[in-house]
């Protein structure tokens, strides 16, 4: 028994002396960056610094931002260089990774009144669920928002009021295997879903041979709010609306019924049966491990494949997702915008703070230092931004941009989701669209009917 | 379960009055002064609440609507809410499952552990691996051994013949049961092996040693002593076992998420008050997951109380 | 108990039948042996593989992770993971936060629930089971439900994104069977076991104390031991009433990692990493405590 505590004891000893020795002996390693060469940018300075210190100096703001993380350490950086500029101090902290906490925590927050929150970071969808609780920022920074992307704008505007700026815009891309497609015969990516899933099926049959993992086309197809997106690009952009047109609910058409039934035909074909738990994550691994010729996916994949260590490093490329007969290509909007809480007791500071942070020079230093998908579209043409973020090449940057219908849901947005995408997931599963949809549009039109 | 200390048979015609008797009921409710308060502070309170928001109308971010009293309203909805009758038979097939199998494998290795069997030790510490692993990690774990292109326990299962090509455990409605009851059996069989070693301990060894002496053998010996002393023991791992099962959320919430088919009670509970924003409603349905649950509690009360006599 | 001779004599002498002698025999016990042994072996694999999976893949550079044919050991191993874990200056503190909540927890429980016990297993009076049943309906509801009273309680204690308010709700789960359980220990122990150290002019306390206590410690060690494991896993309260990730506690810093390209990006390896690190002191600590109170339980337990 003596001896038995003593080797326990040396065994303690023995991992804890292993682990420091780890982490001496790891400081020296680079880390593999899977993302972009950062140029050294520093934080763009405040404009007008001067002014803003002297009527706000010195007030505490709250800044509720991105997860812990690199976002968080950019978001960091961007504070105190305006702390440091204007002497409001600005306490960073990061919102839950995971969506739906963050939306339960800010929500939690403005039930109570608290004033705990000054700027949040809000998703594209939220504007309509929070607005009753955002400043209108319109007075203020109604200029400033011109200089942003009309639609995000737009969706940020409720009852006339701008209750949030955008930050970050994200839109959906079609991935794309550009080695595969050379050796298949194909000179330049599919333009409508019909031709993808040709050109995948060739492609999958060749490349099987070798690789029994490898699939034609991989998407978000798991019970979630990505496939809420994904879905609306199939739909919109084959010319069935979207989900919810003039106030009411339209997702039950016939050119919606054919693309879903279309896509749900090619699960177990050219798309895994797995797909339908699928998620951003899933996709991008799919594809970065070359084991699909093509995928649908936000833009942050780009830099994951184009890093160091990445097997489709050089072989892939992004192309304006395809259309349906007689539509044209869409891309849903994603991204986050920032706003400021009706009951901050410092909103001046507040207001100010999100000047800066959607200003043209820190989204273009977000850009360069974070790969953020930029929301003031003159910034495409600038040169080492492009470099950064090739995404934002035009034939793809221009693309038309889809929006969820957050602003006809307001706080009912999730709920009505929830009902798009468990109906289309059960549709991925097996079911045909004709038996699923008319049950989605008519509780659609009861959520909205509760306004 | 044997009774506790009883004043004498001479007193107990006065058992309310004597002295005795009352200083028992006064000791024994100062003891309880300190469980009382908490039960106060941190249940009676957030309970009572949920109860009475369970008949408003109450929604998450009220905005201009304001909350009003609606009455039975919430329960009449949920009385025909199919989505809710499904999410109950779910988390009952659940229980069910997990329950008796992680008994079983729990009594298993509590014996195996109390004995005098050789890796008895290498035991003990591999069977709290499961456990002090946080439950969403462990989930997530899980969930990558069991993905149909990544997944381990494919390439394991095809490599040994048993099956031809990669199932997708988890999305397939036939086998997703299946897949998140493996999970939650991993990860709870400690607990519930550790309750009952802590009831085998206390069995007497002299019991045994006498039993083989007059001849009986081992599984003898388990039926006639172990057994019936573990009685106290299983019954309480039972019901804890069971209440825990049936608010089962974390491994289906990371397995599934919003998935419509495989949702349980504390699942539908959870989207209806964070994602649909419906308090009220909400409450109504864990009003109705307490008052479910309660009924399994009746029962093995029962069982319990028929059982002594 | 019989001495050697009453037993000899009494011992009947039965034939014994065929299949007993075979049983008995050399060869008959290593083969039942065997399902046992391929029993024990299969629940070994079952419990440690998924570690071993966090394991490898700790160490597996972030492109292979993912790589088909899948690796079973990688061919570079890497520190990298480790290194980004114990460098992330939340994640060592989460382990410290976790550390401070789980003990807290699991003393406070323990105390209150032996009293509680102590009231409820040895003493008689109207409302013992209404009590008991009391208890027990505090871990009905589920955590959703009382979510939002409790954060609107959390808040006007100003405890908010304090260790304090994880301390206190932790008690709605582990207190029950905390109490239950010791209760049912306290009832298994002998009825007049008091009496004795009543007549010497023992108080209640000194009794609890000095008698009691040391006859249910295999019940203590197991209810804090399941307490505070509860209390180290639990994820909806930690997340819910805490925001600064310096007060994270550990299922909340690890779900918070994100990888290096956004939150779309779950970081596997430093996920592994970290519940690698978490897993092991957990499994060492418990082995030493286990070691202690198992070799000086069962002198204690028996003789009444």
């Amino acid at each position: 028994m003596k001896h038995r505590r003593l080797l326990v004891l040396a065994g303690v000893v023995g991992v804890v002396a292993l682990v420091a020795s780890l982490s001496v002996v790891a400081a020296g390693s680079a880390k593999p960056t899977a993302s972009h060469q950062a140029t050294a940018v520093a934080a763009p300075k405040v404009p007008n610094a001067a002014a803003i210190k002297k009527k706000y100096g010195g007030q505490k703001i709250t800044f509720v931002g991105d997860s812990v993380g690199n976002g968080h350490v950019r978001d960091a950086a961007l504070a105190k260089r305006f702390t440091k500029d204007t002497g409001i101090k600005v306490s960073v902290v990061p919102h839950p990774a995971a969506s739906d906490a963050a939306y339960s925590q800010l929500a939690r927050a403005f039930s109570q009144k608290s004033s705990s929150i000054d700027v949040a970071m809000i998703d594209v969808v939220w504007p309509g669920a929070f607005a009753p609780y955002l400043v209108n920022l319109k007075p203020k920074l109604g200029a400033q928002s011109k200089i942003h992307a009309a639609g995000i704008v737009a969706s940020d505007t409720v009852n006339g009021k701008l209750v949030a700026m955008p930050w970050f815009g994200d839109f959906g891309l079609l991935y794309y295997r550009t080695d595969l497609l050379k050796k298949y015969g194909y000179k330049s990516p599919p333009t409508t879903w019909n031709q993808l899933f040709t050109m995948a099926k060739k492609i999958q049959d060749g490349e099987q041979k070798s690789n029994p993992n490898f699939a034609g086309f991989v998407f978000q197809g798991n019970s979630y709010e990505g496939l809420t997106c994904n879905a609306l690009e199939w739909i919109a952009s084959a010319g069935g609306g979207h989900y919810i047109d003039n106030g009411k609910a339209t997702i039950n058409n016939a050119k919606a019924r054919t693309v879903l039934d279309a896509i749900r035909n090619q699960i177990g074909k050219t798309t895994p049966r797995g797909v339908t738990t699928y998620q951003e994550d899933q996709t991008e691994h799919a594809f970065d491990d070359g084991n699909a010729a093509f995928a649908r996916n936000w833009p942050y994949q780009y830099g994951i494949g184009a890093g160091a260590g990445s097997k489709v490093k050089g072989k892939f490329s992004v192309a304006p997702l395809p259309h349906g007969a007689g539509g044209h290509s869409v891309a849903t909007v994603g991204g986050w915008q920032l706003a400021v809480s009706k009951y901050s007791k410092h909103q001046g500071a507040a207001i100010e703070f999100v000047r800066y942070m959607t200003s043209k020079a820190v989204e273009r230093f977000d850009a360069i230092t974070n790969a953020n998908v930029p929301t003031i579209p003159s910034l495409a043409k600038d040169k080492t931004v492009v470099a950064t973020n090739p995404y934002l090449k035009p034939a793809t940057a221009n693309v038309a941009r889809v929006a969820r219908p957050s602003k006809f849901l307001k706080t009912h947005y999730n709920e009505a989701s929830k009902a798009i995408y468990q109906g289309i997931n059960q549709i991925l599963n097996g079911t045909p669209a004709s038996s699923v949809l008319p049950g989605v549009q008519s509780k659609l039109n009861q959520i909205l009917k509760e306004h | 379960m044997s009774s506790v200390a009883q004043p004498a048979p001479s007193r107990r015609r006065r058992r309310r009055h004597t002295k005795l008797q009352r200083r028992q009921t006064r000791i024994g409710w100062v003891l309880l002064i300190p469980s009382l308060a908490v039960v106060a502070f941190v249940a009676i309170y957030p309970l009572g609440k949920t109860v009475y928001q369970s008949f408003t109308n109450a929604e998450f971010l009220a905005g201009i609507t304001p909350t009003k009293w609606v009455g039975l309203e919430n329960y009449r909805t949920l009385w025909h809410d199919t989505v809710f009758r499904h999410s109950v038979v779910e988390t009952i097939k659940f229980t069910a499952i997990t329950v008796s199998f992680e008994f079983v494998l729990g009594l298993i290795i509590a014996l195996v552990v109390n004995s005098h069997f050789r890796g008895r030790g290498v035991m003990r510490a591999v069977m709290l691996v499961p456990w002090a692993i946080p439950t969403v990690v462990a989930a997530k774990i899980w969930q990558w051994m069991l993905d149909d292109t990544y997944g381990v326990v494919n390439d394991l299962l095809m490599k040994a013949h048993i099956i031809s090509h990669p199932h997708a455990w988890v999305a397939d409605p036939a086998t997703s049961l299946a897949s998140v009851c493996a999970v939650d059996i991993w990860k709870t069989t400690p607990f519930v092996a550790l309750l009952l070693l802590a009831g085998l301990q206390v069995i007497p060894n002299d019991l045994y040693e006498a039993a083989g002496v007059d001849g009986a053998n081992a599984l003898q010996q388990f039926w006639r002593i172990t057994f019936p002393l573990l009685r106290p023991a299983i019954l309480v791992t039972l019901v804890f076992r069971t209440l825990d099962a049936l608010r089962v959320f974390d491994v289906f919430y990371v397995f599934f998420g919003q998935r419509p088919d495989t949702q349980t009670m504390a699942i539908y509970a959870q989207s209806t008050i964070v994602g649909d924003g419906h308090v009220g409603y909400g409450a109504a349905i864990s009003v109705a997951i307490f008052l479910i649950i309660s009924l399994f509690v009746v029962i093995y009360v029962t069982f319990m109380r028929v059982t002594e006599e | 108990m019989s001495t050697a001779a009453e037993t000899a004599r009494t011992t009947a002498v039965r034939p014994i039948s065929r299949s007993r002698r075979f049983r008995r025999s050399r060869l008959g016990r290593a083969l039942l042996k065997i399902p046992f042994w391929i029993l024990i072996v299969a629940i070994f694999v079952y419990a440690l593989f998924p570690f071993y999976w966090a394991l490898r893949s700790a160490i597996t550079p972030d492109n292979e992770l993912f790589a088909t044919p899948i690796v079973y050991w990688p061919s570079n191993p890497t520190w990298q993971h480790f290194h980004d874990v114990l460098t992330s200056s939340f994640f060592l503190h989460a382990l410290l936060n976790s550390t401070i909540v789980a003990g807290s927890v699991t003393l406070l429980s323990l105390v209150i629930g032996s009293l509680a016990a102590y009231s409820l297993g040895r003493f008689r009076f109207r409302g013992r089971s209404a009590v008991m049943y009391l208890m027990l309906s505090m871990t009905i509801f589920p955590q959703i439900a009382i979510l939002g009273a409790l954060y609107t309680m959390i808040s006007n204690f100003h405890l908010y994104d304090k260790l304090g308010a994880l301390i206190l709700t932790y008690l709605i789960f582990t207190l029950p069977f905390t109490v239950w359980v010791l209760t049912s220990f306290m009832r298994a122990l002998p009825a007049d076991l008091e009496e004795a150290a009543y007549v010497d002019g023992a108080t209640p306390l000194q009794v609890f104390y000095k008698v009691l206590l040391p006859l249910i410690a295999p019940g203590l060690v197991t209810t804090g031991l399941l307490a505070f494991i509860s209390a180290w896993n639990e994820y909806l309260f930690a997340l819910s009433f805490i925001q600064t990730p310096s007060h994270y506690t550990v299922p909340v810093a690890i779900t918070s990692f994100v990888g290096p390209s956004g939150a779309f990006q779950f970081p596997w390896g430093e996920v592994m990493a970290a519940t690698v690190i978490v897993t092991l002191p957990l499994i060492i600590a418990t082995l030493v405590l286990q070691r202690r109170i198992l070799a000086g339980l069962t002198a204690g337990a028996v003789k009444g």
